[in-house]
């Protein structure tokens, strides 16, 4: 009888977060069993925005046409999900990519790394009843956005770029506007830091909570900010290179505890902002070296039909190591895509670090991964 | 750092060579495949020992060779320390699709395990939660698969256009 009633007191509340929440990012369901206000479990429920990309992609049959799709993976980041598909294809054809093109592609995802890393910590601030920061975010976003729009016609499903080339051109006042953006972003990097980075109510939410260990992020295949936020210097840029981002200078910023525990949210948060000074530098250095004259459709091969084998292209996200599997079997459409998306590890190693977490607490830790569902679910 | 054929005889000294087999497509990077009954003695070892340290699990595929009638995993390893890669490949037949898990050496593989199982029917041995991931637990049929047929109803609704 008295075990009875110790494991009636102890009982365990089972409580759904999702579908659909104003801080789960996208259409995601995460079973909490707490007790009290502590969590002990969290189960994630994905695959509300499964759209079989994997399937399209093998039964399209042109390699070029998987292209549109793989921005709708991480739809807030579509140009590094076409620059690591281009690479991957261009690896298997075994072709040399024009310098422009080279250029254009540097410049345009480095970009696209701001915008995207500008909604998430926009949406993290959000999350945490921050919302004036958002708003600046967006003010910021919507510029970078503009340039893609004068360039490529879509402001967030480019298909802008193919094997061995561009689709177009970049517009006339490409490099003009992209310097001013440069120009003008610089001080407001500060300013977001002023009003959020440093705020004392955000600090007291996101210091210590949410602690990745840097082993515990390895063994789970954590990648990019995530890792970099628990003290890892990995970026693939660096440390795996592709396209031509041997030829920058740029730092990688890591988390190093400086306001609670190494890999806490916080760590994780401010990898993003100093992130986005380093793709500053990168793109001044690029808009500095782009050739003026160039044809950015002569590399574009006739026929996109590569050997028979496999390869796996990896390539840095603004959430992480986005890696391609591509098994060709001589045809004109690949035999097996298999997207390796960040999202999608980082979401899997939620239920380890909030185990103890507070309830308030996780909707930081969700925020902190950055994680987009379209991805997660491809 | 070590290429694939150093890795490959690594491993072929520690385990036998009737099992391990290294192979190289005409484009892209070699892999090398083992028998699955091993794969978990061969994860380990590949993770811990001092030459090799693969500490980081990049990818684990599925796929389905409706020509051999065979369902494959491949594994994609990384090591940080060390800075090489390997992709290792398992094949298995079709009506007996088992491949012993590798959970407990890389998380990773905890997710991707359940997407290959819900994507192709790999069925992983000894997984702590071996449940359908992107789709539905009561689906039918695994999608992944080149001979997959859609199923008309789900729960009483119509599933194509």
């Amino acid at each position: 009888m008295e075990q009875v009633i110790n494991e009636i007191d102890k009982r365990q509340m089972v409580i759904n977060m999702g579908p659909q929440h104003p801080s789960t990012h996208g259409v995601l369901r995460l079973e909490v069993v707490l007790e009290g206000e502590i969590v002990n479990e969290v189960r994630p429920n994905i695959g509300y925005l499964h759209r079989c990309f994997e399937k399209y992609a093998e039964e399209v049959g042109d390699y070029s046409k998987v292209i549109p799709y793989t921005d709708r993976m991480d739809y807030v980041s579509a140009m590094n999900q076409e620059h690591g598909y281009v690479v991957a294809v261009e690896r298997m054809l075994e072709i040399e990519v024009p310098e422009r093109v080279e250029y254009i592609r540097v410049i345009v995802a480095e970009l696209q790394r701001i915008a995207s890393h500008l909604l998430g910590i926009g949406a993290f601030g959000l999350d945490l009843g921050a919302f004036t920061p958002f708003l600046y975010c967006f003010i910021e976003r919507e510029k970078v956005l503009d340039i893609f729009e004068k360039t490529t016609g879509a402001r967030l499903l480019y298909n802008y770029m193919a094997p061995g080339g561009l689709m177009r051109d970049v517009h006339e006042d490409f490099k003009s506007d992209t310097a001013e953006f440069v120009k003008t972003f610089r001080p407001k990097i500060k300013e977001l830091n002023d009003l959020l980075s440093y705020n004392k109510i955000f600090i007291d939410r996101t210091a210590n909570v949410g602690v990745l260990p840097v082993k515990v992020a390895l063994n789970y295949g954590a990648s990019g900010p995530v890792l970099r936020g628990s003290g890892m210097e990995w970026d693939l840029r660096k440390n795996d290179p592709y396209s031509i981002y041997d030829r920058f200078d740029f730092e990688i910023p890591v988390g190093k505890g400086e306001l609670g525990t190494l890999g806490d949210c916080w760590d994780r948060y401010i990898v993003r902002v100093r992130e986005m000074e380093q793709s500053l530098r990168i793109i001044e250095q690029a808009l500095d070296g782009l050739p003026e004259e160039g044809d950015v459709f002569e590399g574009i091969p006739k026929r996109v039909r590569p050997k028979a084998g496999e390869i796996y292209t990896r390539t840095e996200t603004p959430r992480g190591e986005l890696g391609y599997y591509i098994i060709s079997d001589k045809s004109g459409g690949p035999f097996r895509v298999k997207a390796r998306a960040p999202s999608f590890v980082h979401l899997s190693l939620l239920p380890s670090i909030s185990k103890g977490a507070m309830i308030a607490d996780l909707v930081a830790i969700v925020g902190s991964i950055d994680i987009v569902l379209g991805e997660v679910d491809r | 750092m070590k290429n694939a054929e150093e890795i490959y005889e690594i491993l072929k000294d520690e385990f036998g060579e009737d099992s391990l087999e290294l192979h190289s497509g005409d484009i892209g990077s070699p892999w090398i495949t083992a028998g699955a009954a091993k794969i978990k003695e061969i994860a380990k070892y590949l993770r811990d020992d001092s030459a090799l340290l693969f500490n980081t699990l990049m990818c684990l595929s599925g796929v389905h060779y409706p020509n051999e009638e065979e369902l494959g995993v491949t594994y994609h390893l990384h090591s940080t320390n060390l800075h090489h890669s390997i992709a290792l490949k398992v094949r298995v037949p079709i009506d007996d699709p088992r491949v012993p898990s590798v959970e407990s050496i890389w998380k990773t593989a905890n997710w991707h395990e359940r997407e290959a199982w819900d994507m192709v029917g790999v069925i992983f041995d000894g997984h702590p939660n071996h449940k359908r991931i992107l789709c539905p637990d009561d689906w039918e049929g695994h999608p992944l698969r080149k001979d997959y047929v859609q199923q008309e109803f789900y729960q009483g609704i119509t599933t194509g256009e």
